[in-house]
């Protein structure tokens, strides 16, 4: 079994609303060294692949198809092995 | 035989019975509820795709409705040119459908907003206003947590080129001003249609402005050009 981590952001030409409030909160409570806050999601999908290139392909298509709008969304996916009942 | 309306309900629609109030009712036209777990749309003239939370706006709002069985044939239907209008959550769902260009962010400020607001109509020529003149102003509600529209520059471009932008944000004298974008769409977009005119998307609620005695009847006149358009009832 593999593990996708695939995190989706808004892309990087568009303003994120959510992520300048939450900036614009951590200002207030003095963490001035914070630049910039971009927020996104965090998906976590099982895949039962044969290999990791596999398990690669199936995160893949589900981003496309599904988990991220590419018209507004990026998203980067890593892979682990993972063995469910170490869960 | 007298033409019929559809209007589609996903787990999560909550302006169904607006709209069907809205076409049967008030404009007194034969309708029906399609669940959208049906595939077979003949018989039906004109689709409505009504606002709401289809499947909670989980991921992101029409994403997951946009896979429900109905939307085959809603593609079916609308490539040979039937008419579809998506109000609110049924526009999102067009457009994760692509069958309008664009996505829906949410609203630059945040906050959902819940009021009536002015549109301007930006074409005459279309069957959804094709009884109302380039320029006029309507005001309609608006309620939606995710309606700042959202396109590239390119995509722009083309909608500009295509003259698909049917209604965009104004104040009430039809200008655009720093307020009247509610939600920080691009170029203030309210509604577009598609290349072939026959699927329009739009924000604002016009089934719910069609009586005197809710507020507005301003939305009635776009069902009275469809209806003249398509020789509804």
């Amino acid at each position: 079994m593999y593990k996708a981590k695939v995190n989706i952001t808004l892309r990087k030409s568009i303003l994120d609303p959510k992520g300048k409030a939450a900036n614009h909160a951590l200002q207030n409570l003095g963490l001035t060294a914070v630049d910039d806050v971009r927020i996104g999601k965090f998906i976590e999908i099982d895949i039962d692949a044969e290999s990791e290139e596999k398990a690669h392909e199936v995160a893949e298509a589900s981003c496309k198809q599904l988990l991220a709008n590419e018209v507004m969304e990026d998203y980067s996916i890593t892979i682990e092995e993972y063995s469910p009942e170490l869960k | 035989m007298s033409k019929k309306i559809g209007v589609i309900i996903f787990p999560g629609s909550n302006c169904d019975h607006d709209a069907y109030h809205a076409m049967k009712s008030v404009m007194g036209a034969e309708t029906e509820f399609l669940w959208h777990k049906e595939s077979d749309l003949s018989g039906i003239d004109l689709l409505l795709i009504p606002g709401g939370f289809s499947y909670g706006d989980y991921l992101r709002s029409g994403a997951i409705a946009r896979f429900s069985p109905i939307m085959n044939a809603v593609v079916d239907f609308a490539k040979k040119g039937g008419p579809v209008m998506g109000i609110c959550n049924g526009f999102q769902i067009l457009l994760e459908a692509g069958l309008l260009p664009g996505a829906m962010l949410h609203n630059e400020k945040l906050r959902f907003i819940c009021k009536d607001v002015h549109v301007r109509v930006e074409r005459s020529d279309s069957i959804f206003t094709s009884r109302l003149s380039k320029g006029d102003v309507l005001r309609l509600p608006v309620s939606h947590g995710e309606g700042n529209y959202f396109i590239d520059d390119a995509g722009l471009d083309s909608l500009k080129q295509n003259d698909q932008v049917l209604f965009r944000y104004t104040d009430a004298e039809g200008k655009i001003t720093e307020d009247s974008n509610i939600n920080g769409s691009v170029d203030s977009i309210a509604g577009i249609v598609n290349r072939q005119g026959n699927v329009l998307g739009m924000m604002p609620h016009p089934e719910r402005a069609m009586e005197k005695t809710l507020g507005s009847e301003d939305g009635k006149v776009l069902f009275e050009s469809l209806f003249s358009e398509l020789q509804i009832a």
